[in-house]
C-alpha cells in the first residue's frame, strides 16, 4: 500500500501560498459559461407559472389559450384540477416559447381558478401557532450530572433537577432569542439548459453536485443514467440550494425531448425565491443559571421555528451550542407553516443554534456586569468539542486584533457621542470539514503535459485552483502546466459540495493520484540513469526536474522523464474514500472566534458595523488567498443575516412579500464595514492536513454581533434581523420579551 | 372562496408590447430597420413593432444586425443572439447591477433597457475588457480574489470600470460610498474594495 503524504512544512511552492485563480480571468471577464450562459442553436426559453397562494385547492387550470399565443411552442400543466397546494410558489405549469417575452405572455395566458384555503406562515409566536394548531413535538435532549433514582419517575426527576438546579443558581438569566428563515439568493437562480442527442441528453445543470444529479433526472426520463451527461463549469451559487436536479431540471429535459430542440429553464427571481430553498427558522426560550463568576451551571429551553409545511425548525442537539453546561434540557417543538421547503445552508443548524444561545451567555455577563470575553473564557471547559485550548488561543488572538481589552464597556454604559453608541460582542463556534469521497484521473502525456479530471464542481471556493496546486506542487510544475477539468458528470465521481468537504477531498484524491503517477515516473527515471530503486524512493520533482532528493545531479528534466513513458500517456486514478482509516492528507474538526464592533443610532435604530474580526483554525491550507476569501465571504453572510435578510411572510395573504432581490435586503459593499481575516496556524495546524473551511465563519456572526449591539444600547434585540424597528422597538421596551409566551412545552 | 383567476405574481417588464413611437430613439430604430415589422401609424409617426424588427446595434466597437421585438431588453440580445453572456440576469430589474453594461459611455443595467433605445449608441460590454491585453479592472479582481462563484463579477468589475474612470483617484471611503449599485451574495465585497484601491494606486485608466 502506497504511503501518501504533504511535502514538509516549509518546503512548498504553491501549497499555502496567496495563488490568484487559474479561472479568474474568465469570472472577471464574462467569459465564463454559466448554466443560464449556454446558448444553443434553436434554443427555447421556458418559464414557469408559480401558485400565487399559500394554502388553495387548483378548482381549473387551463391552457388552451397559451398555446396560441405567438412563439409559444409548448404548454406544461405541472398542476391537476382538484390538487391541494401548500406554500405560495408550487410550480403549476410550464411554458417554453421562442423568446422569454413570448414564453411570459403564454403564462400570462394560462387560465387558473383557484378555491382559497387557510393558511399560517408566521411562526415566531409559539401561541400563536399552538392556537392555530400548528406545532408538534421535535426533539428532546436532557443530559444531568445526576442520574435519577432506580424507582424514581424519569420526567418527573428531570423536571425536579432541572427546576432544583436553576433554584441552587446564584444568578438566572431568562431571554427570548429569535433568528428569521432566510433564503439562498443564488444569483445564478436555479435552473438548466438541455439539449438532446437522439437518445442521449446533456443538462447543463446549474448543481453543487455535478457526479451525484445524473440519475436524478434519467430517473423519472427512464433513461439509463449512463445516458444523461450532466454539465456545469461554473455555478453562480448554491449554498447548500442547489444539490437536486430538482422537478425543473426533468421538466427541462421533458420539453427539450417533446420540442426537439433544446430548452433553457432557469427559475425567475421571485419564484427562485419562494421554492428553491431557505433556512429554517429558530425562536427560543431559555433559562440558565449561572454562579457568580459567570459559569453556567445548567441550561432549560423550549426552541420552535420551521421548515415548512412538515414543521422542522433547528436541531436542538446544537442548543445551547458549543458551551454546553453538565445540565442541560434543550426540547424543540416543530411548526408546520405555508411556506417553501427549507434545504441545506451553509452549515445548517449551527447559524441558528449559535445566534439562540451564545446571546444568553452575553446576557448573563450583562447581569453580572462583567466583561462578556471573561464569560465565554470561563465557560470554555464546558466546549462541546473539547477544544477550549484552541478556543483560548484564539479569543486572545481576536481581542488584541479588535482591541477589546480597551474598547469593551459594560453593557449600555458605553459614551454616548450624540444619539450613536458602540457595541463589542463576540461569539465561537465548531465545525467538522472532513474532505468528502472523491476520485481522479491523473495523465501525464509523453509530452510532459498534465492533465487531470474530477466530476467535481467550484462553488466559489476556488477548486480547480486548489487541484492545479495539488498536482503542480507534487510534480514540481508551474501551476500554469497542469490542466484541470472539472464540471462533468462524464468524469471520475466526486463528492457534492456541501459542508466544507470540497477541498479536502480533492485535495485527498488529486494528491494521491500525483504521488502515485510520481513513483512511477520516478522508477523510469532511475531505471534510465542505472540508479538503484533505493535511490528510485528518494526522487522528488522540482521545478521542472525529477530527482534523487540529495543528489540534484541524479535526475532529468520533466518532459525528459516523461518521454520515457513512450507512445502512451501514464494514467492514474486517484481515489479517497473516507471514514476507513484517519488519512495522513486530510482531518476535521475545527473551532473558531469572531468579535464584531457595532454603532447604533439610539434615534434610528440603524445598525453599522465598524469592524469584525474572525480568527479561525484551518488545517494544512492550499490556496492561502482563496481561504482567506472563504472567511471575509462568510463573514459578510453573516453581517447580512445578522442585519438586514429576512424572508417576510404576510400573515394576511401568506405571501412572501419581498420575494424579490429589491425588497429583499442583501448588504452592499459599503455596509460591511472593516472585516479581519486571522488564520490560527501554530505548526501542528500543518500537520493535520486539509479540512474545509466554507461553513464555520459563516456560523458566529449572528451572536457575535447582536452580542455587540446589546452591548452599545444596553437591552437585547431578541429577534435577528436586528433591523432598524426592532432596534426601536427593544429601546422602547417592547422588544425584548413578546408579551404572551406560553409555558412549556407544548402539545 | 374562489379567486379570480390567473393571479400570477408579477413578472414585471414583460408587458412592453406599447409600441415605441415619436422618440429619438423609435426614429433611430426606423432609420436603421430595414422595413419588417414597420409600419405608419394614422398621425404619421414611424412605429416599430409588435413583431420583430431588424435593427443594428454597435457592440464592443463592431456592428451587429438583430432582430428585436419591442419589449426586449438589451440584455436579452446581447447575451441570446449576441452570446455575449458577461452581462448577467440576476433581479430583473436593475437592482443587483449584475447586468451592467456602458450604453454611449455610461453605466446601465442591460436587464432595464430596451434594445431598441440602444440604436446608434456604442454599447460595450465586460467582454471588452478582457483579450489580449487584460483591463487593470478585471486583472486587479482576479490579483484581488474579488470573485467567487464569479455571477455578480462581471457586473461588478463594469461597476468598478465606470466608477474609477469618473473618479480615478478615489479613496477608500469614496470606493466604499460609490459601489452600493450591485449585489454579491457570496460576499465579495471587501475583495473588491481591496481590487480598487489597488486599481486606483497603478493609476489604471480604461
Ligand atoms: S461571487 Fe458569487 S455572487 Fe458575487
Amino acid at each position: 500500500m502506497a504511503e501518501y503524504s504533504w511535502p514538509k512544512q516549509g518546503t512548498t511552492t504553491l501549497i499555502g501560498k496567496e495563488v490568484d485563480r487559474v479561472d479568474g480571468v474568465e469570472k472577471a471577464t464574462g467569459a465564463a459559461k454559466y448554466s443560464y450562459d449556454i446558448v444553443l442553436p434553436k434554443m427555447l426559453f421556458a418559464r414557469v407559472l408559480a401558485c400565487p397562494h399559500a394554502h388553495c385547492k387548483i378548482k381549473s387550470i387551463d391552457a388552451a389559450a397559451a398555446k396560441s399565443v405567438p412563439g409559444v411552442v409548448s404548454v406544461q400543466l405541472l398542476a391537476k384540477p382538484k390538487e391541494e397546494i401548500k406554500w405560495q410558489g408550487y410550480l403549476l405549469a410550464c411554458v417554453a416559447a421562442e423568446t422569454e417575452g413570448a414564453a411570459a405572455e403564454g403564462l400570462d395566458a394560462i387560465a387558473v381558478e383557484y378555491e382559497v384555503l387557510p393558511h399560517f406562515v408566521t411562526e415566531q409566536f409559539l401561541e400563536a401557532a399552538e392556537a392555530a394548531d400548528r406545532t408538534g413535538k421535535a426533539g428532546a435532549t436532557v443530559e444531568l450530572e445526576n442520574d435519577a433514582p432506580e424507582d424514581e419517575d424519569e420526567d418527573a426527576f428531570v423536571e425536579a433537577e432541572v427546576k432544583r438546579q436553576l433554584e441552587a443558581a446564584d444568578v438566572v438569566v431568562e431571554g427570548y432569542y429569535g433568528i428569521h428563515s432566510i433564503t439562498h439568493c443564488c444569483l445564478e437562480t436555479h435552473g438548466s439548459t438541455c439539449e438532446w442527442q437522439g437518445d442521449k441528453l446533456t443538462s447543463h445543470l446549474s448543481t453543487q453536485n455535478v457526479s451525484g444529479t445524473a440519475g436524478q433526472i434519467a430517473g423519472p426520463l427512464k433513461l439509463p443514467a449512463s445516458d444523461v451527461t450532466v454539465h456545469c463549469d461554473f455555478i453562480g451559487g448554491g449554498f447548500g440550494s442547489k444539490f437536486a436536479a430538482d422537478e425543473w431540471g426533468v421538466i427541462c429535459a421533458q420539453i427539450a425531448k417533446e420540442t426537439g430542440r433544446p430548452v433553457k429553464l432557469m427559475l425567475d427571481r421571485e419564484t427562485d425565491q419562494r421554492i428553491a430553498g431557505n433556512r429554517p427558522s429558530g425562536f427560543v426560550r431559555v433559562k440558565l443559571g449561572a454562579d457568580k463568576q459567570g459559569v453556567v451551571k445548567v441550561w432549560d429551553s423550549v426552541q420552535w421555528g420551521t421548515s415548512g409545511i412538515g414543521g422542522g425548525g433547528v436541531d436542538e442537539k446544537v442548543v445551547p451550542y458549543v458551551l454546553t453546561p453538565p445540565n442541560r434540557r434543550s426540547r424543540a417543538v416543530r411548526v408546520s407553516t405555508n411556506t417553501g421547503p427549507s434545504r441545506a445552508w451553509r452549515a445548517p443548524n449551527h447559524p441558528q443554534a449559535c445566534a439562540l444561545s451564545q446571546t444568553a451567555y452575553d446576557d448573563l455577563a450583562a447581569k453580572l456586569g462583567i466583561d462578556s470575553y471573561d464569560v465565554f473564557l470561563r465557560n470554555l471547559d464546558s466546549a462541546s468539542n473539547k477544544k477550549a485550548d484552541v478556543y483560548r488561543a484564539e479569543m486572545e488572538i481576536a481581542a488584541k486584533l479588535m482591541d477589546w481589552k480597551a474598547k469593551w464597556h459594560p453593557h449600555g454604559k458605553g459614551e454616548a457621542k450624540g444619539s450613536i453608541v458602540e457595541g463589542l460582542g463576540m461569539a465561537i463556534h465548531t465545525w467538522g470539514g472532513a474532505g468528502h469521497a472523491s476520485n481522479c484521473l491523473l495523465k501525464i502525456h509523453p509530452d510532459g503535459a498534465v492533465g487531470i479530471q474530477l466530476g467535481s464542481q467550484d462553488l466559489g471556493t476556488g477548486t480547480r485552483t486548489a487541484i492545479g496546486i495539488v498536482v503542480a506542487e507534487t510534480l514540481g510544475l508551474p501551476l500554469s502546466d497542469v490542466k484541470v477539468e472539472i464540471g462533468s458528470s462524464k468524469y471520475p465521481q466526486s463528492g457534492p459540495s456541501g459542508g466544507s468537504t470540497t477541498i479536502a477531498g480533492v485535495s485527498e484524491s488529486s494528491r494521491r493520484a500525483s504521488q502515485d503517477a510520481l513513483r512511477q515516473i520516478a522508477a523510469k527515471v532511475a531505471e534510465k540513469l542505472g540508479v538503484g530503486a533505493e535511490q528510485a524512493e528518494k526522487m522528488v520533482a522540482k521545478e521542472g526536474r525529477v530527482f534523487v532528493a540529495d543528489k540534484p545531479d541524479a535526475g532529468m528534466t520533466w518532459k525528459q522523464a516523461c518521454a520515457l513513458l513512450g507512445m502512451q500517456p501514464l494514467e492514474v486514478q486517484g481515489k479517497y474514500n473516507p471514514g476507513r482509516e484517519k488519512s495522513p492528507l486530510s482531518s476535521s474538526g475545527v473551532a473558531g472566534v469572531q468579535m464584531a464592533h457595532v454603532a447604533v443610532d439610539k434615534a434610528t435604530g440603524v445598525v453599522r458595523m465598524k469592524k469584525f474580526v474572525a480568527v479561525q483554525d484551518i488545517g494544512l491550507i492550499i490556496n492561502r488567498q482563496c481561504a482567506a476569501s472563504q472567511v471575509y465571504g462568510a463573514a459578510i453572510m453573516g453581517i447580512a443575516f445578522s442585519l438586514f435578510e429576512e424572508r417576510i411572510m404576510d400573515p394576511a395573504t401568506g405571501a412572501f412579500i419581498n420575494a424579490d432581490l429589491g425588497h429583499y435586503h442583501l448588504p452592499r459593499l459599503g455596509d460591511i464595514g472593516e472585516i479581519v481575516v486571522e488564520f490560527y496556524e501554530p505548526a501542528s495546524e500543518y500537520e493535520r492536513g486539509v479540512i474545509g473551511l466554507g461553513e464555520p465563519p459563516v456560523i458566529s456572526p449572528g451572536a457575535a454581533i447582536s452580542n455587540a449591539v446589546a452591548n452599545a444600547i444596553g437591552v437585547r434585540v431578541p429577534v435577528l434581523p436586528i433591523t432598524p424597528i426592532r432596534v426601536l422597538e427593544a429601546l422602547g421596551g417592547n422588544g425584548a420579551v413578546p408579551a404572551k409566551w406560553t409555558s412549556g412545552a407544548s402539545s | 372562496m374562489t379567486q379570480p383567476t390567473r393571479s400570477n405574481p408579477s413578472r414585471g417588464g414583460f408587458h412592453r408590447r406599447d409600441f415605441l413611437r415619436g422618440s429619438g430613439a423609435a426614429a433611430a430604430a426606423t432609420a436603421l430597420a430595414t422595413g419588417q415589422g414597420l409600419a405608419a401609424d394614422e398621425t404619421g409617426a414611424a412605429v416599430v413593432g409588435p413583431g420583430m424588427s431588424k435593427i443594428t446595434l454597435n457592440v464592443n466597437g463592431a456592428d451587429h444586425a438583430v432582430l428585436v421585438e419591442p419589449r426586449m431588453t438589451l440584455l436579452e440580445v446581447l447575451r441570446y443572439q449576441l452570446n455575449l453572456t458577461g452581462a448577467k440576469p440576476i433581479s430583473g430589474d436593475g437592482t443587483s447591477g449584475g447586468s451592467t453594461v456602458f450604453v454611449a459611455g455610461k453605466p446601465v443595467s442591460a436587464s432595464t433597457t430596451l434594445a431598441l433605445t440602444c440604436v446608434g449608441k456604442p454599447i460595450q460590454t465586460v467582454e471588452s475588457l478582457g483579450g489580449a491585453k487584460l483591463d487593470p479592472v478585471p486583472a486587479a479582481f482576479v490579483h484581488n480574489d474579488g470573485m467567487q462563484c464569479g455571477f455578480c463579477t462581471p457586473g461588478f468589475v463594469m461597476a468598478v470600470r465606470a466608477f474609477l474612470n469618473k473618479h480615478p483617484q478615489a479613496t477608500e471611503d469614496e470606493i466604499r460610498a460609490g459601489l452600493n449599485g450591485n449585489i454579491c451574495r457570496c460576499g465579495t465585497y471587501a475583495n473588491v474594495i481591496m481590487a480598487a484601491i489597488e486599481v486606483v494606486k497603478g493609476g489604471a485608466r480604461g
